[in-house]
């Protein structure tokens, strides 16, 4: 028996397509059963893999824009930039193979070719759930370059402010590390201080705390390969 | 350890499986009615909970990195037959725990909360321990929310409900009133 | 009453009178999950169409070759065929909705509406009526998910498809997007429900009594 719809052979052991005549229980064989199913499975993951292929292409395509857009907007439209991974506590130009890799970071450039800064992404729990980001940083003056919100979960209207107030967002372009969140009333002006958004503190601190921590771990590999390289 | 801890607590209070993803709906309006079904119907589904998120790391680390748009179909192939072989394996070796648990049983398979967790874990790119913390802490939010509703359920049944509002609608309002106690847990473990 | 409805029935009936979500109480989890605007709600209401219709269609087109013993898994297996073959096209096409539908897409899968169905009609009737009846139910799930919808998302976020309505002095109900929202949401709107069902038969009711004693003086 086959349940592929068009013309292969079909091999029909009795009829049990007609209605059943009579009240006969027929024990269906196991192999029947697996059959049914064993086809049912191959004709399912042949359908599958067909659409995985017609579709991924867009998918990749698609993922790859938005990275793009993520770290231009960090950097400042550089001209290019080199991905690089973390393996074993430095960074290398080469992909690990593979299990997966640590962090990524992209190094971008200007037209000239004079560095711009580092590109780091970074999740950590925000106040619902996990808040994930990439941000732009200059390790030759310790400045953070800009950031952008990738995604969030935070509550509408209070906690997605951290993406949606612009003011906030404008923030992270130049200040100091380690950052130092200060509520508006606490500002001394000092060079790393960052205005977090009133009603949202717990969001603002988490953005805040995922840059630290970030660079708190990769700081010493950005300046080892800023070292090598030069 | 930190994160563990986290991962337990959000999924069991900060982002409960009921009341903050919707899962586990079905058996939610149906169970709930009484403490007792609510109760064991809440041990099933820890039970069913933390085997599938071994079932789903298992296969997320060494069968699907080669094949991954099989994913679903090999998560909901695997909840079917461990729900079953669970059912087998409880009729066996204790009668009485498959007679209690009755028809709840079979119903956990076509429960989203299963499926829902090995699609969170998978996402979330959970390891061994994470995914059972995050199962752990799931199932007991799951009772938790279940048990909830059913205490109130039960008083409800000596309180005048407005005509208009007998039946699910009550149940659905007082539903969103313990979604809207639970956000209260939000920021819980945070700074 | 015979148990087969004509044509006209089957594909009726699941819009309203049937309908999956607001009278059966099937497939909940999405319908409150994903209809905090009504961009989502609609993308979600017709992937499930999509899966539903090409389900019923393969399940009842197979259905003489299906033993009964495995059945339900046959059933699933197709179900997921579909779901997988939705996402990957959401994904493909429209990435925004999809990010913003998540995994439930892939819940498309154990939503009892789709299997319902299958196990109550398609695997029992012939491929014309079991489409029939796909259409109707899938035409009633997206009602279901649009009215939901559209009360979050004009009282959440005072728009209606993005579009904002009320001017800058609104301020949104924001509890009606949070989870909380969805509750109340169905809840409401099976109040809603209820009363005009009530309303309904109290005039039917009364329509009797008129007849009644219009017969009886007749008489």
């Amino acid at each position: 028996m086959s349940g592929a719809g068009n013309g292969e052979k079909r091999v029909l052991p009795q009829a049990p397509g007609a209605t059943p005549p009579a009240p006969e229980q027929k024990q269906v064989p196991a192999w029947r059963l697996l059959l049914t199913l064993g086809t049912a499975g191959a004709l399912a993951g042949l359908l599958i893999v067909f659409v995985y292929q017609a579709t991924q292409p867009r998918i990749q395509a698609y993922k790859a824009m938005m990275l793009r857009l993520a770290v231009s907007e960090v950097l400042k439209a550089p001209a290019r930039w080199d991905t690089l991974y973390v393996v074993d506590g430095a960074l290398t130009a080469t992909a690990p193979e593979g299990v997966a890799a640590g962090d990524t970071v992209f190094l971008g450039y200007r037209e000239d070719g004079v560095r711009v800064g580092f590109a780091i992404t970074g999740a950590e729990p925000g106040f619902q759930d996990f808040i994930e980001l990439i941000f732009g940083y200059d390790a030759e003056t310790n400045t953070v370059l800009g950031m952008k919100v990738l995604s969030s979960k935070e509550t509408p209207g209070l906690g997605d402010k951290i993406e949606k107030d612009s003011a906030f967002v404008a923030e992270f372009e130049g200040p100091e590390a380690p950052l130092q969140g200060v509520t508006a009333a606490r500002a001394t002006g000092a060079a790393n201080e960052v205005d977090m958004i009133t009603g949202a503190t717990i969001s603002s601190r988490t953005v805040i705390g995922i840059m630290n921590h970030q660079l708190e771990r990769l700081g010493p590999m950005l300046q080892a390969y800023l070292e090598e390289a030069s | 350890m930190g994160d563990l801890f986290w991962i337990f607590i959000s999924a069991m209070v900060v982002n409960n499986f009921t009341l903050f993803y919707f899962l586990g709906l079905c058996p939610f309006m149906g169970v709930s009615g009484r403490i007792y079904t609510a109760l064991r119907m809440g041990a099933a589904d820890i039970f069913v909970l933390t085997i599938a998120s071994t079932c789903a790391w298992f296969l997320n680390t060494y069968i699907l990195p080669a094949a991954p748009y099989l994913r679903l179909i090999s998560f909901i192939v695997v909840i079917a037959s461990l729900v079953q072989i669970t059912e087998m394996a409880i009729k066996k070796l204790s009668p009485a725990l498959f007679r209690a648990l009755g028809i709840y049983l079979p119903l956990i398979t076509t429960n989203c909360a299963i499926l829902g967790l090995a699609i969170f874990q998978t996402n979330r790119g959970y390891n061994f321990l994470e995914g059972l913390s995050f199962a752990l802490g799931g199932g007991l939010g799951l009772t938790l929310a279940l048990v909830l509703m059913a205490s109130i359920r039960e008083d409800l049944l000596f309180s005048k409900v407005p005509e208009i509002a007998k039946g699910n609608a009550i149940v659905f309002i007082i539903a969103g009133i313990l979604s809207l106690a639970f956000m209260g847990f939000a920021g819980l473990l945070s700074v | 009453m015979p148990r087969k409805g004509t044509p006209g029935q089957v594909l009726t009936r699941g819009i309203w009178r049937e309908n999956p979500v607001l009278i059966q109480m099937l497939g909940l989890c999405p319908a409150l999950a994903v209809t905090n605007t009504v961009e989502n709600a609609l993308a979600m209401g017709g992937a499930t169409f999509f899966v539903l219709f090409c389900s019923s269609l393969l399940v009842s087109s197979f259905k003489r070759f299906i033993p009964q013993e495995v059945r339900i898994s046959t059933f699933i297996l197709i179900i997921a065929t579909f779901v997988t073959i939705a996402d990957m096209t959401l994904e493909a096409i429209v990435p925004e909705i999809h990010k913003a539908l998540g995994a439930f897409i892939a819940l498309i899968v154990v939503n009892c509406i789709i299997l319902g169905r299958q196990e109550a009609f398609a695997s029992k009737n012939s491929v014309p009526r079991a489409l029939l009846d796909a259409v109707g139910t899938g035409i009633g799930f997206i009602i279901a998910m649009f009215l939901m919808g559209a009360l979050r998302e004009v009282v959440g976020y005072g728009s209606f498809l993005g579009y904002p309505l009320f001017g800058s002095s609104y301020e949104p109900w924001i509890i009606m997007i949070l989870p909380p929202g969805g509750f109340l949401s169905i809840g409401f709107i099976l109040i809603a429900l209820n009363w005009w069902q009530r309303r309904q038969l109290e005039r039917a009711k009364a329509r009797e009594l008129v007849e009644g004693a219009l017969v009886g003086r007749a008489a």
